[in-house]
């Protein structure tokens, strides 16, 4: 979706240039885009799929922004401190205040632009309950309100007529000495290069969690922006923590691991085994007991008197709930299709379900037939999120490499050891604008662009071709390798980890980095998915390498890294963050890096009942 | 559970193309783009196919199966006979690409042509006071998760490449109507949605509302509406009558 002129026009591939290229065109993406576009930079949104296709379009609950809309109790200060203890303390401080400050207003400019959320009686943006969050906070329209974000970004985009180059991949950054120069990838309809001139790169690509068997994420999560950073010499932060989202359906088998909201539950859904208990009472941890109803009555007055009653079990923060699910299931009182029960039909009218929650309505009766008005759902967790990502500048989303910024799931700090939901949209938006600002402030600063040469193209090009090349009987099938992965991932660097088998996982990713060089796609370069899927697999590969590393290094369990053979948090971790980066031979290399420190009034808000 | 299953995929790209069968073993619970990942992974790792939730949510996977407009993701395969052939091509409406894979642009273009929401005068700025029931019925139409089937199947344009320079689509009727409709909009569309997005052009046949996965009336509550307000701005009885009225002045007695 442009006309846009390329500068050249050669049987090698087409040349633009732009002050700012964003790639992705989720949340986080457009939202940099229109930052850097009303900023004056002349910018340009580069993206895998169809405009307004991106990841952020499944996301279904809600946007946390202490707006206080239907809480007047709350701000952004009680939205920071339940961010922090959310992540286990181990998110960047300033992240988790800049976000808190800022979600509203983000919220706001969203209806700006034609955003319809749900209302509350007297007509305002309505909020609901998740877990881990004081008062009901989440900004939602029903269970999809990805939709509505992502739609109403786009069609501001449109509105902006900012450059969009749909199912563009980008497979190398260019770098003029220490600064970006550009981004090099092809276009899939022709199979065409193309290279973007550019000084400044905003990574918008989201998550990682195709390397996964049991997923949430689509085909696009292959880590892109996570592996070009590391490439281009920039560091990845906190990897070891990845989200399994406690509710993704199970059955049958080819739905399974697809997310099902947090909503039901804090729309009044319970968890149930297979006795018909609600087990969850029986998984408060210490750290949250305090602030967790622990009788039935308690619990469920809670959705209508949060001032004398505390939160329900069901809404502990995530990492909690999905390792209680584990729990049940190991222990054998899970469902005949090995998850466990989500009940929201016996708590609630028919209407409520219907209104409340349509896709989840919909997305059971088409795909499982299960109608959640009259029978409980199955559900099981399911690879969801990476809390790890780009370590960036808090408030201008900076990499280490000039130049180079990252918004949104790919960049790391914001959310510690464990995200709550509803503070990922916000967190695309509040990023997503800053590292917008700053790129564009950061081009227009510079007195000589970087400039991009034909050896480094050269090279890049030889890359991407190489899945064409004549490999004879050591040709390697992609898909197949892909599966291999995700099998090796799903079943070592999961949930519940140890040593020994993380040891195992990256033996076995060490042996497909070897057979990574013979991976070939069949067919030619138009629209050819089998070439993307060679291409995207080294990105696959040196994620998932440094997710088992900083995992195995990590000894300890805390928020979304659970280790078996180190099952207790500890208060020393507590002070650590690991840095990742790539050494020269391409391999993940380890850092300990002490936690930036955070000011004293800040840290008084974390006491604060 | 397991049986093996044939689809009969169109293959090809803007120079023609044919149909190959390609037999895959499919299990219980499996949807058609299930299958067509299988025929990817097995048989043909080049065989171009857009999809992305695979849940319902984003609208990529749209094609016809067994001559159907409808979401691969969502089509089950137990609703098909287990030993018939399904046959799969890519959505009529648009040029081909590749196999599965059709050019959509006209859509991107039309987007572009929609004047963007624009507040009232009287609440410029967010947030905005707004009320559920006002808000309901544009978001119905905000549902809509732009897998143009509605586009690929409606008549106008269908067979009739020639109707597609002033003819938004029902895709783009349900945005103005759902503008129209957005309860602090101040900007009227109307003349516009008639006179240059061939509002007039529908006939109400309700193909794009059969087709819809989504479930949105297209028809009755965006189309219909919308023609009747447009109806309102072009011939209007009381504007009409009032504009005969005169109030009476000294000078009529």
């Amino acid at each position: 979706m442009t006309d846009a002129t390329p500068s050249t026009n050669t049987a090698e591939g087409q040349k633009f240039s732009y002050d700012v290229v964003v790639l992705g065109a989720g949340g986080s993406g457009l939202r940099a885009a229109i930052a850097a576009h009303e900023s004056g930079a002349k910018t340009a949104i580069v993206c895998k799929s169809l405009l307004g296709k991106a990841h952020t379009v499944m996301a279904e609950g809600g946007l946390a922004a202490a707006m206080g809309n239907v809480w007047k109790e709350d701000n952004w200060k009680v939205h920071f401190r339940d961010t922090m203890r959310g992540g286990k303390l181990l998110n960047h401080w300033r992240m988790a205040q800049l976000h808190a400050q800022e979600a509203p207003d983000r919220v706001y400019e969203l209806e700006q632009w034609g955003a319809l959320f749900d209302r509350t009686k007297d007509g305002l943006i309505s909020q609901r309950d998740f877990g881990g969050h004081r008062y009901a906070r989440l900004a939602h329209v029903g269970d999809r309100t990805g939709l509505e974000m992502i739609r109403t970004l786009q069609q501001r985009v449109v509105e902006l007529g900012i450059d969009v180059f749909m199912e563009t991949t980008i497979t190398s950054l260019l770098k003029d000495g220490d600064r970006i120069s550009g981004a090099f990838g092809y276009r899939r309809e022709t199979g065409g290069f193309v290279t973007f001139e550019a000084p400044a790169v905003v990574l918008a690509t989201g998550g990682i969690g195709k390397s996964w068997k049991v997923t949430s994420n689509s085909w696009e999560y292959t880590g892109d922006g996570h592996a070009l950073a590391l490439r281009a010499g920039a560091t990845l932060v906190n990897m070891e923590f990845v989200q399994f989202h406690p509710t993704g359906m199970v059955w049958p088998p080819s739905v399974r691991g697809i997310l099902v909201t947090e909503g039901v539950r804090g729309d009044g859904g319970v968890l149930k085994n297979s006795e018909g208990k609600r087990f969850m009472f029986d998984y408060i941890p210490e750290f949250f007991k305090a602030e967790t109803a622990d009788t039935i009555e308690e619990a469920d007055g809670w959705y209508e008197d949060k001032t004398n009653n505390r939160r329900p079990p069901e809404l502990l923060p995530r990492d909690e709930v999905a390792r209680a699910i584990n729990a049940e299931i190991k222990a054998g009182r899970g469902t005949p299709h090995g998850g466990i029960y989500l009940d929201i039909a016996s708590r609630r009218s028919p209407e409520y379900i219907r209104k409340r929650l349509p896709s989840m309505y919909h997305q059971f009766k088409e795909l499982a037939e299960v109608d959640i008005t009259a029978e409980p759902m199955e559900i099981g967790p399911t690879c969801h999120y990476v809390m790890g990502g780009v370590e960036v500048d808090p408030d201008s989303a900076a990499s280490l490499v000039p130049g180079l910024y990252a918004a949104g799931e790919v960049a790391g700090g914001m959310h510690g050891a464990n995200r709550l939901g509803g503070n990922s949209l916000g967190d695309l938006l509040v990023f997503g604008k800053r590292a917008g600002d700053y790129a564009a402030a950061y081009a227009s600063s510079l007195s000589n662009r970087p400039t991009i040469t034909d050896s480094d193209l050269a090279e890049a090009r030889n890359e991407a071709l190489r899945p064409f090349a004549d490999a004879g009987a050591a040709a390697e099938n992609p898909y197949a390798m892909q599966a291999e992965l995700q099998q090796i991932m799903n079943d070592t660097v999961a949930l519940i980890r140890t040593a020994s088998e993380m040891e195992t996982a990256l033996t076995s990713i060490e042996a497909l980095k070897e057979r990574l060089p013979n991976v070939r796609a069949g067919g030619d370069r138009h629209y050819n998915p089998g070439w993307h899927l060679a291409l995207d697999l080294r990105n696959m590969l040196t994620v998932s390498e440094a997710v088992a590393c900083a995992a195995l290094e990590r000894k300890e369990s805390r928020g979304g890294h659970t280790r078996d053979d180190y099952p207790a948090t500890d208060p020393e971790w507590g002070k650590v963050n690991i840095i990742v980066s790539l050494n020269e031979r391409g391999s993940v290399a380890l850092k300990h890096q002490p936690l930036p420190e955070m000011p004293a009034e800040l840290a008084e808000l974390l006491e604060a009942k | 559970m397991s049986y093996d299953l044939t689809l009969r995929i169109w293959r090809g790209d803007e120079d023609g193309g044919e149909f190959q069968d390609y037999t895959v073993e499919v299990d219980e619970g499996e949807v058609v783009l299930d299958a067509v990942h299988h025929v990817q992974a097995q048989h043909a790792g080049d065989l171009a196919v857009r999809w992305n939730c695979k849940a319902g949510k984003c609208g990529s996977c749209s094609a016809e199966i067994n001559g159907r407009p409808r979401l691969m993701c969502l089509a089950r395969l137990s609703t098909f006979p287990q030993d018939e052939p399904i046959t799969i091509t890519p959505m009529r409406g648009f040029p081909v690409m590749k196999d599965l894979v059709t050019d959509v642009s006209y859509n991107y273009e039309k987007a572009r042509q929609v004047p963007a929401f624009s507040p009232k005068a009287e609440q410029p700025q967010a947030p905005f006071v707004m009320q559920q029931v006002d808000v309901e019925r544009s978001q119905e139409f905000r549902k809509c998760i732009e897998c143009f089937l509605c586009q690929d199947t409606c008549h106008v344009i269908r067979d009739h490449e020639e109707n597609k320079a002033e003819f938004a689509g029902p895709r783009f009727f349900l945005r103005y109507a759902e503008l129209s409709m957005h309860p602090n909009d101040g900007l009227d569309r109307r003349k516009l949605v008639q006179e240059e997005r061939g509002l007039g052009l529908c006939n109400i046949t309700k193909c794009c509302t059969e087709v819809c996965p989504e479930g949105i009336h297209i028809t009755d509550n965006a189309i219909i509406p919308m023609k009747e307000r447009v109806a309102d701005v072009k011939y209007d009885p009381l504007t009409w009558l009032g504009s005969k009225i005169r109030r009476r002045t000294p000078a009529d007695s």
